[in-house]
């Protein structure tokens, strides 16, 4: 089990409608701890790919198995399994908003019909901890709460089932400067401290740069490039040039290195 | 991967428990209720030993068990790897504000209607504003015609008014139909056929067409509002709206409460015209009463004074309907829970306050249009 990688996509292929491909013989392969950032530019299809590891959408052809075993078994308990397995950081934080933010988070817990309500809760808590939200948040609703906070909660929710592989899909999208950085700081320190693997997606150099290990760069509907971000700074091709050539990404990156 | 196993070493010191195998979320979740059962049994004796060196994983959860059966706080005794100390410091910074529970008082009751009745308030009051609020509208729109919102009111007379047709038209046929049909079966017990054309004349213009127009557009056109401005709360619309200096109240209300209260005398005189024909067809197979008899005799028995009434009422229920309607969908909390409630309550209050409002015209009308 140990062996197998993480996130193992082979031949992937989208097609929308009749011939319009948005991916085609994409392979990508994803190792137990590593910090991936999927880049690329808009409508390169990051968004595509992300849904096809988190199992919203079937490809048109190929296939990804994650932890070894394949996301569309037919069998829906094998299904179900496999999919409590990881857990997904929307980009809007997608939580129930008829639901207090404890509720949310305990979600995906009572879900398993296996756990008593005392743990529950002292596990909600810790996971809000873990977030570095307040008890006393845990019962408000995600209408109150501000944008860096419902990345957290989001975030919670995420890692309420001890994933061994986490998603995100633009974690620091629409915040300021300041909570970015501090919500960096969280990812890599959660890292760290549970060993997860993370695959992102993101737009923002700072946070590539202060969280990713490895960069896979999306382009020409496959995975053009992958590697350490050193290397695939290296590469002489039109987006990479676009991407990390500029002056500016000089500065972002040395700057979100600087995060410890 | 081992499972989660619990043990005792039989040394003769002191009783340890020795815990190995994997004590993760997925390998305790099949065998949960038997190991916390374990854990609680083995921390009545008061100087057990714990040792953890043989765990080879262990996650929060793992940790947030054995910390309650600890009783939050390390044991006297205890062999822990460091690695796996940090889970369990972990939790014990979690632990140090305590999570805040509520309860539940005997007289949650009382609360309760007295929620009810604050709300019911509330509501009225809200209505009472809305109100104002159209008035004012409609005297900036005498000052100022230009800023009349033409398009949605056309917009909504289509929608509510123009779309609503074939439904109604089709259940006051079939309401026609059966009505007539049963009173039919009964006239003609005491010979009085013909008395037929004054009872369904009278009953669908002057009450019935109105009532049932009323519950159907109330479901459909007055559900249609709510759920539309709580769509507009929740995703921030109306407040870009207001940001533009656009009046919600003048742009969205006024148009939706205008259009339905110019198309339900409409509608009403359509579906109580098809009723009629309903009727008709049934009273013409059932008592043999020819239509040219049916169609000559109506003018006759029943005082135009009831199709006044019939389409006041219809005036009066459209407005009503609408303006309930956006009451409560500008009401809508950004949730996807209140918006349900919303929708329900607007449909069920525009309902009861028609029926309402039908008894007071009942009364205020009661020597009117009756021979």
């Amino acid at each position: 089990m140990a062996d197998s990688p993480i996130i193992e996509a082979r031949g992937l292929g989208t097609c929308f409608g009749q011939k319009k491909w948005v991916l085609r013989g994409l392979d990508l392969v994803v190792e137990r701890g590593e910090v991936v950032a999927l880049v690329g530019g808009s409508g390169s299809g990051k968004t595509t790919l992300l849904r096809h590891i988190n199992g919203l959408m079937r490809p048109s052809e190929g296939s990804v198995r994650l932890f070894g075993q394949p996301l569309f078994s037919g069998d829906r308990l094998a299904d179900r399994a496999l999919r409590r397995r990881f857990g997904m950081l929307f980009q809007q934080g997608a939580l129930f908003s008829a639901l207090t933010v404890f509720q949310n988070v305990a979600f995906p817990m009572r879900e398993l019909r296996l756990l008593d309500e005392d743990l529950i809760r002292d596990l909600v808590h810790l996971k809000l901890a873990q977030v570095e939200l307040k008890a006393s948040d845990a019962e408000l609703m995600p209408s109150e709460l501000s944008g860096g906070m419902i990345k957290r909660v989001g975030l919670a929710r995420a890692l309420a089932l001890e994933p061994e592989l986490l998603l995100l899909d633009e974690p620091t999208a629409g915040l300021d400067p300041d909570r970015s950085e501090a919500f960096v700081k969280l990812i890599k320190q959660l890292h760290a401290e549970l060993g997860l693997t993370v695959v992102l997606v993101t737009h923002d150099l700072d946070t590539l740069a202060a969280l990713a290990a490895h960069v896979a760069v999306l382009a020409e509907r496959r995975i053009l490039a992958y590697g350490p971000l050193d290397e695939i700074m290296q590469i002489d091709h039109p987006f990479i040039n676009g991407f990390f050539g500029a002056q500016r990404s000089r500065i972002a990156l040395e700057r979100g290195r600087a995060v410890p | 991967m081992q499972p989660p196993r619990l043990s005792l070493s039989d040394e003769a010191s002191a009783a340890r428990v020795i815990l190995s195998g994997t004590w993760t979320l997925a390998a305790i979740s099949p065998c949960y209720a038997r190991l916390s059962g374990e854990l609680a049994a083995q921390n009545r004796g008061v100087d057990v030993g714990w040792d953890l060196d043989a765990i080879e994983h262990l996650d929060s959860v793992g940790a947030s068990m054995l910390w309650r059966a600890w009783g939050g706080g390390f044991p006297a005794d205890v062999a822990l790897p460091d690695e796996l100390r940090v889970v369990f410091e972990r939790i014990r910074a979690a632990g140090q504000d305590g999570p805040v529970v509520r309860g539940r008082g005997w007289l949650d009751w009382l609360a309760g209607m007295g929620g009810l009745a604050e709300a019911f308030w509330r509501n009225l009051l809200g209505v009472l504003a809305l109100l104002g609020r159209l008035v004012l509208d409609a005297g900036h729109l005498l000052r100022h015609p230009g800023d009349t919102p033409w398009r949605e009111i056309s917009a909504n007379l289509y929608k509510a008014g123009a779309r609503a047709l074939p439904v109604t038209s089709l259940v006051a046929f079939l309401i026609g139909v059966v009505l007539s049909y049963l009173s039919a079966l009964q006239l003609n017990r005491f010979g009085a056929d013909v008395y037929i054309v004054n009872l369904l004349g009278i009953g669908i213009i002057r009450e019935l067409g109105p009532v049932l127009v009323a519950v159907l557009v109330a479901g459909r056109s007055g559900s249609a509002m709510t759920a539309q401005l709580g769509v507009m709360r929740v995703t921030e619309e109306i407040d870009a709206l207001a940001t533009m200096g656009v009046s919600r109240s003048l742009r969205l209300v006024f148009p939706k409460v205008l259009a339905l209260a110019i198309a339900m005398p409409l509608i009403t005189a359509w579906t109580s015209a098809m009723a009629l024909i309903g009727g008709m067809v049934a009273a013409q197979i059932q008592v043999d009463i020819s239509y040219g008899f049916f169609i000559e005799t109506l003018p006759k028995v029943v005082p135009v004074a009831n199709v006044w009434i019939g389409l006041a009422k219809g005036l009066v229920f459209g407005f009503l309907i609408a303006l309930l309607a956006c009451h409560f969908g500008l009401q809508v909390k950004p949730n996807t829970e209140s918006l349900s409630s919303n929708t329900t309550r607007s449909v069920v209050t525009a309902i009861t306050v028609v029926i309402l409002a039908d008894a007071v015209f009942a009364i205020a009308t009661r020597s009117i249009g009756i021979d």
